[in-house]
């Protein structure tokens, strides 16, 4: 386990450096002068040099590149190119809303969907089958934004018992919560509809192997069958494939936060891109791409944890 | 005549399957709002009324109006063109450039592969909505940039699809039979290669166009799609949403044709692998 632990991480590093690079070079050829954005229209040349050359823009794109990555390593964003305040900050402020939100979300859908996915598979073809399909397929098409503003129309503006916009005081639990109802349920919703199918086909997948027809030919009753053979393997699946939709839920929870004015890294994103804030986009890139390979790496460390067999692969 | 009567088997599995033939319905309705919306459209979409302000949905106006009074049915009826246009037209892309990627990666091995495969990889540690909003932003707003940001998120999902069947087929008999009476290397990936992946990837891009669409939307939703004044399903949307309280027609009934188009898809998408895939055939 030790020996993959490490070979898993070591995997891990480079795609964070190549995820930093890439968003470095997209960020450099995006259109406007970061210097020019932050003055403004009617700057002079000599100032927009002399804020170039505070900013260390003068430098050459290999010093820059490596001044980020040092600044990395040390947890420092840098500072926002609108406000020069330090993101680091910023980013520390909304992290948890984005947290909260996207744990609430895998939370709900796990508790929702894994049931319904092992009923629908058990219970194959027939009409609850057939409607729970119907209603994860169309879960799925759902666009995110979509869902959260027919429940924001819903339950903040035609019945008016959640608030509808902002992320609620973070100390105090109860208000935190009331304004994570619904983002959270938004999200929930999606993830549960995700996590529906995946149980479903995980579990007749599960169906079709050796040692299910065995329990079966040796005489254990359908309720053993399922309990102590199919359920365990099956379920070992659906855990590992949770983080197959960490990209799912972490995109979707930009939608949300966008739909309910929430507090949180993909308000923070959007508010960078609309104000040119090449900086702080960057940094939010960063982290949005490093929470998904954590978050990948996690799940692959646990399913090597379960399942010996993936750790000598 | 044997490849008729396979072909009947698998028309009559399809007639049988309702949920593909339902999704096949929505399909076909939707992509002729789209086709035909410039002449089915009630009202030019463009053409503002100061009078009818955030009229409900009333005869002239079946969906209502929206804040500049131009009317929502037939700004729908536009942005639907637009969606399908766009989303059509980059699964198109993304399946030719990825699939192609994803092939010649799987059949090269070796350096080629390792280094396609993991950038394509790492491509997909970025949440789509994150990308699409990154290449936008360099690429600025318009169509074609849109197309351009889609398509780049089609890729590595075609590359994928493109490059394990690959991977497997390449060690088969029939290929290096190929190989042997001397086929060239793009013989052997056309003619041996690509028909038998062919069916897979084209109910995939069923799939996908779905999720094309609901990318273009997204972007739009967000701000960095096709810029006004042209009407996008997901711009209405989030321009209705600021009325949500006193005129809510505007983002429900744009977004409702967001939903309708993605889950047409994606039931007709979803009933063909269910038709395609052999296990199924034998339960």
């Amino acid at each position: 386990m030790i020996a993959y632990t490490i070979r898993r991480i070591l995997i891990a590093v480079p795609t964070l450096i190549i995820v930093l690079t890439i968003t470095f070079i997209l960020v450099r050829i995006a259109p406007g002068d970061p210097a020019e954005v932050r003055l403004g229209d009617y700057a002079t040349k000599e100032s927009v040099e002399a804020l170039r050359k505070e900013m260390g823009l003068d430098k050459s794109m290999w010093a820059q590149y490596l001044e980020t990555l040092k600044g990395l390593l040390h947890g420092d964003f840098g500072r926002s190119m609108i406000n020069g305040r330090p993101i680091s900050e910023e980013i520390k402020r909304s992290l948890p809303y984005t947290v909260q939100l996207t744990l609430m979300g895998i939370i709900f859908g796990a508790i929702f969907g894994i049931p319904t996915g092992v009923y629908t598979a058990l219970k194959r073809n027939t009409l609850s089958d057939y409607i729970g399909r119907t209603l994860s397929l169309g879960g799925l098409s759902f666009p995110t934004f979509y869902l959260g503003i027919l429940l924001m129309f819903a339950f903040s503006i035609k019945i008016p018992i959640f608030p509808v916009v902002g992320g609620g005081d973070i100390h105090n639990l109860a208000d935190n919560l009331h304004h994570l109802a619904l983002p959270g349920l938004t999200l929930g919703l999606i993830m549960t509809a995700y996590v529906t199918r995946m149980a479903r086909s995980s579990v007749l997948n599960t169906l079709n192997e050796d040692y299910v027809r065995t329990a079966r030919a040796k005489g254990l009753t359908e309720r053993k069958v399922i309990y102590k053979h199919l359920l365990r393997n099956s379920l070992l699946a659906i855990t590992a494939l949770i983080g197959v939709y960490a990209i799912v839920l972490i995109g979707g929870s930009v939608m949300v936060e966008i739909v309910f004015s929430r507090p949180g890294l993909g308000k923070m994103m959007i508010g960078a891109l609309k104000q040119r804030d090449y900086t702080t986009l960057q940094a939010v890139m960063i982290i949005f791409a490093s929470l998904v390979v954590l978050i990948n790496l996690i799940t692959d460390l646990t399913y090597g944890l379960i399942d010996p067999r993936v750790r000598y692969k | 005549m044997k490849k008729n009567g396979k072909h009947r088997k698998i028309l009559t599995t399809f007639l049988k399957n309702r949920t593909s033939l339902i999704g096949a319905c929505i399909s076909v309705a939707m992509i002729f709002i789209a086709i035909f919306a410039p002449w089915i459209s009630p009202i030019d979409p463009l053409k503002q009324n100061v009078y009818y302000r955030l009229t409900p949905p009333e005869r002239g106006h079946l969906l209502g109006t929206d804040e500049y009074g131009r009317d929502v049915l037939s700004r729908i009826f536009t942005g639907t063109r637009i969606s399908f246009f766009v989303g059509i037209v980059s699964v198109i892309l993304g399946m030719v450039i990825g699939t192609g990627m994803g092939m010649l990666a799987g059949y090269a091995g070796g350096k080629v592969e390792t280094a396609l495969m993991r950038t394509l990889d790492i491509m997909m540690a970025f949440p789509d909505e994150v990308f699409g909003v990154m290449v936008m932003i360099v690429l600025g707003t318009g169509v074609e940039n849109v197309i351009i940001a889609i398509t780049v998120l089609m890729i590595p999902r075609f590359a994928r699809m493109g490059h394990a069947p690959t991977l497997a087929l390449k060690e088969q008999d029939y290929i290096a039979a190929a190989k042997s009476i001397g086929a060239s290397d793009s013989r052997v990936l056309m003619r041996h290669v690509l028909p038998n992946i062919f069916g897979d990837i084209l109910v995939m891009s069923t799939l996908w166009l779905g999720t094309a669409i609901r990318l273009e939307a997204s972007l739009s939703f967000l701000g960095v799609g096709v810029p006004p004044p042209t009407p996008t399903l997901g711009s209405m949307v989030r321009a209705g949403v600021d009325f949500m309280g006193v005129a809510p027609w505007v983002s429900v009934f744009a977004g409702l044709a967001i939903l309708v188009s993605i889950f047409g898809f994606n039931l007709l998408g979803d009933g063909l692998r269910d038709i395609t895939d052999p296990k199924l055939y034998a339960r």
